[in-house]
């Protein structure tokens, strides 16, 4: 007789802790092929409010290490991830489908693109940032610091390589996230949560809530202590789009807008999704004796 | 006996005031099809000239033309595009007396500061973004950097003419066109640009200036072929911009309003801090978004900086925006004076002590003197609301670190100041404090390579230096 | 004899006997004196320098500014001759104009005070240098006698150096000390002080911080006016050292209730400038210290300057350096 297996009901990573749904609810995940896979918790507005208040007590700490030290954790996610590669590959092949070398090649991608931006955490201030000869006799210049709370709508198909590509550039300069994953395909982003949580990245940095953007992005996007959001994962979705954008202005967040398809995540990303993120901050002194 | 300066007025001979003026649409002053509306001399409430209000069909011909002057001006080299900016650069120059009297006169700001100040930074505007022109290249914001389109630009009052060339200067370099509507009740130096730009034969419809009130500016921002929207102004504004280009395509800066702290430590160089919290609340009146409007001052210093302020202030000489001595001009508008009156009178309802310099205001024309309120909690209005006008809200602090709490402790973040002769400690507060400019052991410096703009709800983008480029290309995030 | 000793402090400045009571406390007290920010100080004298002084306020202030100038030459090669022709300059700026008034002083080398007191009398006071002028570098007991020797001639004022050696190598107390024993040296058989002035030679201080502290140590060792150059040293008095120096007299009557003396010397030769200085010492000072008691300037060739511009402003005709003497 077949062994009876355990089934599993994911919970929320917030705060470095993975409670469940304040609301209790959750809701189940089928593969690409419809079949049951696992319960994941299905996350609520309140679940939205107290990772809002985890990430901004994690701010302050994450956005003062150095850069140096966070391009170290960032390239430490990657080395925990490389040693669960099975796992992910797993994850993705049950989420997205498609062959076995399909999903490797998701996860590759997917550790090599934390690396890359694990490497930009102690240069992108030198490649954005100047020293401006201004007319007088000041010393001046212009550096980028993150911007604090970020809301991330991660994309609904590309289940990792996608949302590692939407958090990463968040987080490598100082801000931290708050993650809604893809709805249909949360596996990955579960995964990467447990990831997250033994590869040195202090409680609230990241905090990912399974769940509905549609449903969520509304409460994140109207949140007035979320600095900015990218609303990636409701791309195509116009109405709903305009409609984040415009709560959004409430605050005045820093809006990535949500492109008309998912884009080509195995693409290079350039600094854009960095940028989109970052203050840049302009400090004058006098030069005399 | 007393050293009496005898007036000294800068004259207005050199400004030719026209009774009326239309809208800069294609390279030339065109009819509205609207109303019109009068400006006025805020130091004497004379109407100065009566002002087409451009109408959404005005509006619609400008961005018509702006896009048709597009095609060309994307397409010409950088280098040419630099040489006409180059061109307006020294025309301003040239005409810079002309320019600083007519903006005292239209604006009421002291025409020491006009002359001083505002010119000569629209002027190295210009001179600094012609220089990109032909380098955008190399600027690091990609590769191959191209030009947006169409920029709608809405202006304030406050720095009528440098707030155009901060707008005007990097969309041209980049290759843009725009249509720029300057503040209802400041719109003649804008006018008297458009005449600097045919007199620098820029082609048609490079550069549109269309006149009018919050309809107009709507009409500039919604405009379906505007590309881009810029806007320096108030932060209900601005989040009114940010939810009406949601869900377009529209490329967005906004630079809005601020209620800066500016701090003082007691080991500070005391009478240059002094001078930086005049300079940093009562430069311009005060309308200034940036200004510093609330200073923090440690507790074990706070009297003897208080009464040195006092003192200091005393020496400020308001009047005639034309006088070359005079300190502090005319409050812009009597709406504006309206607000600053009456969140000063709640200051004083609320139980903050309320000190302003005794001096005589001129019979006629909007004045308010300037005025410390102490006693000021941050659970008072005046000390979160931005009053954009000269008076100064003083909080006081024990430790760094409440300074800095304070400090943030604000929706805005656009700028702040620190006085200490410590320079660790500098660094920390520069470090810490949530404001785009931190201008330590000085104050409301600008220059055109130092990038500018808000944390927070003081908007977002920057103008200014290589970042200020990024406004105005294709893709680029500065 | 002195009926009183000089060194007795005013009611106001017994508070501060502590602090020049040893090495250790003077350094301790002018450290912690607030720094000068050198862009800022610079700037605010910048600002002051663009007010428009025009019509009845310039006349005002020519005929101030000339009431103010110290008539100075310290040069190796004056002699008598030379002296009593500044003298009689001194009396009579404008032969031509009886309305223009005298100058406060004139500042010349101890050994011809007398020929310059025979001339002026009692019109107009005879300053002289003393202490090793310019460069302060003698003993005291020369320092001393040097001083002393111009008293009895009959000055009025005696121009110090200090010892900006002893100062740029911190030893505080030695020059405190110096000021105080010249400022002994100053005290005529009856009783009365010719009126000290204490040069601090900022061209060689440097900074301005080192400008405000010479500025509170001078005054508390007891001098009567505090002046930026010898005239010998580049550069001598800038608008930006004036301004600290006016902060500096201005905090110590608020402190002290003692009010102290400016005379920026050296490199002030237009009308133009001297009325950027007294724009300064209103703004600054305020107008207590517009008197010649309280504000002097110590400059030869801007008197000449002033003097066409007082043409220009009562003929309304620009005026050509032949029509004023060149003593």
């Amino acid at each position: 007789m077949a062994r009876i297996d355990v089934r599993k009901t994911y919970k929320l990573y917030i705060g470095g802790a993975f409670p469940r749904s304040e609301s209790g609810h959750s809701y189940e995940v089928t593969d690409s092929k419809g079949k049951f896979v696992a319960n994941a918790a299905l996350a609520s507005r309140k679940d939205v409010r107290d990772a809002v208040v985890a990430a901004r007590k994690a701010f302050g700490p994450w956005s003062a290490r150095t850069a140096y030290n966070r391009g170290q954790i960032l390239y430490r996610i990657a080395e925990v991830m490389e040693d669960r590669r099975p796992q992910f590959e797993e994850a993705v092949k049950q989420s997205e489908g498609g062959s076995a070398a399909a999903a490797r090649n998701q996860v590759d991608a997917a550790v090599d693109r934390l690396v890359w931006y694990a490497g930009w955490a102690d240069k992108l201030a030198q490649v954005i940032g100047n020293a401006n000869p201004v007319a007088g006799p000041f010393f001046n210049h212009t550096a980028p610091e993150p911007t604090g709370v970020v809301g991330v709508l991660a994309p609904q198909s590309s289940s990792l390589l996608g949302l590692v590509s939407v958090v990463a550039p968040v987080i490598v300069t100082g801000n931290v996230a708050v993650v809604v994953s893809s709805y249909e395909r949360p596996l990955p982003a579960v995964t990467f949560s447990e990831v997250l949580a033994t590869s040195d990245v202090p409680g609230g940095v990241v905090n990912v809530l399974t769940g509905d953007a549609g449903t969520l992005g509304p409460w994140l996007a109207a949140h007035m202590d979320v600095n900015a959001i990218d609303l990636c994962g409701v791309a195509g979705a116009t109405d709903l789009a305009t409609s984040l954008e415009v709560a959004a202005a409430d605050n005045l967040k820093r809006v990535r807008r949500a492109p008309d398809a998912e884009p080509d995540w195995a693409a290079e990303p350039g600094l854009a999704p960095m940028t989109a993120f970052v203050e840049q901050k302009t400090v004058w002194h006098p030069i005399g004796i | 006996m007393a050293f009496e300066y005898a007036p000294a007025p800068e004259s207005r001979s050199i400004v030719d005031i026209k009774p009326s003026y239309g809208l800069f649409i294609d390279g030339e002053f065109v009819d509205g099809r609207g109303a019109s509306f009068k400006t006025v001399n805020p130091a004497t409430e004379e109407t100065l000239a009566e002002v087409a209000e451009a109408s959404d069909a005005d509006v619609d011909l400008a961005v018509r033309a702006a896009r048709r002057a597009f095609r060309g001006w994307s397409r010409m080299s950088g280098k040419e595009r630099a040489k006409y900016l180059f061109r307006i650069a020294r025309i301003i120059q040239e005409r810079g007396r002309e320019l600083a009297v007519l903006e005292s006169i239209d604006n009421g700001k002291p025409i020491k500061e006009s002359r001083d100040v505002d010119v000569p930074i629209v002027a190295a505007h210009f001179f600094y973004y012609a220089g990109w022109a032909d380098k955008l290249e190399h600027a690091g914001l990609g590769p191959n950097p191209q030009p947006i389109g169409v920029a709608g630009q809405v202006i304030p009052w406050n720095f009528p003419l440098m707030m155009l060339a901060w707008k005007v200067a990097p969309a041209l370099a980049c290759g843009n066109t725009v249509v720029l509507k300057p503040a209802e009740t400041t719109p003649l130096t804008a006018l008297l640009f458009a005449e600097i730009c045919q007199q620098a034969d820029l082609p048609p419809g490079v550069v549109n200036i269309v006149t009018g009130a919050g309809g107009t500016g709507q009409a500039v921002v919604s405009h379906p072929d505007v590309d881009k929207v810029a806007f320096t102004g108030s932060t209900e504004v601005g989040k009114a911009i940010a939810r009406a280009v949601a869900g377009t395509d529209k490329k967005v800066t906004l630079e809005l309003g601020g209620k800066a702290a500016n701090i003082v430590f007691d080991d500070a160089p005391i009478d240059q801090a002094v001078d930086g919290i005049v300079s940093g609340i009562f430069f311009n009146q005060g309308h200034v978004c940036c200004a510093g409007s609330r200073l923090l001052v440690q507790e074990s210093v706070a009297e003897e900086v208080l009464a040195r302020l006092k003192r200091r202030m005393g020496t400020l000489r308001l009047g005639d925006p034309l006088d070359k001595n005079t300190d502090i001009g005319a409050i812009n508008s009597r709406e504006q004076l309206d607000r600053i009156r009456e969140l000063s009178d709640i200051g004083e309802a609320e139980g903050a002590e309320r000190w302003a310099v005794a001096c005589d205001l001129p019979s006629s024309g909007f004045w308010f003197p300037p005025t410390v309120f102490t006693g000021v909690t941050q659970a008072h209005r005046i000390a979160r609301e931005e009053v954009f006008g000269p008076v100064l809200s003083v909080l006081t602090f024990r430790t760094p670190a409440e300074a800095v709490e304070k400090a943030n402790n604000t929706p805005y973040g656009l700028s702040a100041g620190v006085w200490t002769e410590k320079g660790s400690r500098i660094l920390h507060m520069a470090s810490q404090l949530r404001a785009g400019v931190v201008w330590a052991n000085t104050f409301n410096k600008f220059d055109p390579a130092s990038p500018f703009g808000g944390y927070k709800e003081s908007g977002y983008g920057r103008e200014g230096g290589r970042q200020g480029l990024a406004a105005y290309l294709k893709g680029a995030e500065a | 004899m002195p009926t009183t000793a000089p060194t007795d402090p005013a009611p106001g400045l017994a508070a501060y006997s502590e602090v020049t009571a040893s090495e250790a406390s003077l350094r301790r007290f002018l450290h912690g004196l607030p720094g000068v920010d050198q862009v800022g100080a610079e700037a605010r004298a910048a600002g002051l320098g663009t007010r428009s002084i025009k019509t009845t306020a310039k006349a005002w202030a020519l005929d101030l500014a000339i009431r103010m100038v110290d008539l100075t030459t310290l040069e190796g090669q004056d002699t008598p001759g030379k002296v009593r022709a500044l003298a009689s300059k001194a009396l009579r700026p404008d032969p031509a104009d009886p309305t223009c008034p005298s100058v406060a002083a004139v500042c010349v080398y101890g050994d011809l005070v007398g020929e310059v007191k025979a001339i002026v009398g009692d019109q107009v006071n005879v300053a002289a240098v003393a202490t090793a002028f310019p460069s302060g570098r003698a003993s005291m007991d020369v320092k001393l006698a040097d001083t002393r020797d111009a008293v009895a001639a009959g000055a009025d004022e005696i121009d110090m150096v200090i010892d900006r050696g002893a100062f740029l190598a911190g030893r505080y107390l030695q020059v405190f000390e110096e000021i105080v024993a010249t400022r002994e040296a100053c005290v005529r058989p009856d009783g009365s002080h010719a009126h000290l002035k204490v040069i601090f030679e900022t061209g060689e201080l440097q900074t301005y911080d080192n400008v405000r502290r010479a500025s509170w140590l001078a005054m508390l060792a007891g001098t009567d006016f505090i002046k930026t150059s010898t005239g010998k040293v580049q550069p001598a008095a800038t608008l930006p050292v004036t301004l600290v120096m006016l902060e500096a007299v201005r905090d110590f009557r608020e402190a002290t209730g003692v009010q102290i003396g400016v005379k920026p010397a050296g490199g002030i030769r237009t009308a133009k400038d001297a009325i950027k200085y007294l724009v300064m010492v209103n703004e600054i000072a305020g107008d207590d210290w517009l008197d010649p008691d309280w504000f002097r300037f110590g400059a030869s060739t801007l008197l000449n300057d002033l003097l066409m511009q007082r043409t220009k402003m009562t003929t309304g005709r620009y005026s050509g350096p032949d029509y004023f003497t060149l003593d």
